[in-house]
């Protein structure tokens, strides 16, 4: 029976309480991610209703603010945190030691990090170049989308310390193992909402 | 101890399959864009199919949502929030863009 529980972002029968107690609070955080979808869908549709000539006013168009090369190393630094979260879950599942759990979750820190670096300056040049959340509607809601997106992956990182700090002090106990799983099914949901993000506001506005 | 191993061989299998995959995916969408060509219409459309393909691949092998049996729940939670995100996103951008037309 407990073999027929989540397969892959699980622990496996080998982790016993542990791996049943993960089916409900597992079930739980896709509960609640789902409802964050909910938040980034609408908010993506007050974007699209507003990248035309009446929302950007006048003001700083896509064209005029986006870079391309920069969107496309934050997509690749994402992308690659994503896989080094699933290789420290499968660390964790097949008990390869807290070592192990460790050092693919400092990669991802890393790589979350690296991704904030690059979005911050691209927001700093923007508003350098006078591309403000206040210029003009567009330029209000693509603010209110992607640093939004940002500030969850600023929460995720955060929290990936606190987890790291969890497993020196408790080590790999029942509890530290379903708050990783939930930190791990976080970071993938993040990594989803910015392919929304890279094809509809960045790829789509420089179409 | 072996067959432990021969298991986490496999799902790092998985895992790889799937950025190989959302790699190749994104270089492609991103090619698009730099290098142009298209007319606006077939970029978007296939910008957004491209995204949509990467949006499954990453539900089915990064965050294990997929048809099987016992993911049933999951599976459900998902179709029901897209289905309330449909109505909402799509009914807001619909109605917007009607009144736009309307309103030149």
């Amino acid at each position: 029976m407990t073999e027929q529980l989540h397969p892959g972002l699980n622990l496996g029968p080998q982790h016993g309480k542990a791996h049943e107690h993960a089916e409900t609070v597992m079930f739980g955080f896709w509960v609640f991610l789902m409802s964050d979808l909910v938040i980034f869908g609408v908010i993506f549709a007050t974007y699209v209703t507003t990248v035309n000539p009446m929302g950007i006013a006048g003001g700083p168009g896509p064209a005029d603010i986006f870079d391309l090369k920069s969107v496309f190393i934050q997509t690749m630094l994402l992308l690659t945190s994503s896989l080094t979260f699933g290789i420290a879950t499968l660390m964790l599942r097949h008990k390869k030691g807290v070592r192990h759990v460790v050092l693919w979750l400092s990669v991802t820190l890393a790589l979350g990090l690296g991704f904030l670096i690059f979005e911050v300056r691209d927001f700093s040049t923007m508003f350098a170049n006078g591309a403000a959340p206040s210029r003009s509607g567009f330029l209000s809601a693509f603010f209110a989308l992607v640093p939004l997106h940002g500030l969850h992956v600023a929460s995720g990182a955060v929290w990936l310390v606190v987890m790291m700090m969890q497993i020196t002090l408790f080590g790999l106990v029942p509890m530290v193992k379903t708050r990783l799983l939930r930190l791990a099914l976080f970071w993938h949901f993040l990594d989803v909402i910015w392919i929304g993000i890279f094809s509809i506001v960045y790829l789509g506005g420089l179409a | 101890m072996t067959d432990d191993n021969a298991e986490l061989h496999h799902e790092l299998r998985q895992y790889l399959i799937g950025f190989a995959l959302s790699l190749a995916l994104t270089v492609v969408a991103f090619g698009l864009v730099a290098w142009g060509g298209l007319a606006f219409k077939t970029a978007l459309a296939t910008i957004g199919a491209l995204a949509i393909i990467q949006i499954i691949v990453q539900f089915r092998y990064f965050l294990h949502i997929d048809l099987s049996a016992q993911k049933r729940e999951d599976l459900h939670l998902v179709l029901f929030t897209i289905l309330l995100l449909t109505i909402m996103a799509a009914g807001t951008i619909w109605i917007m863009s009607n009144l736009a037309v309307r309103m030149m």
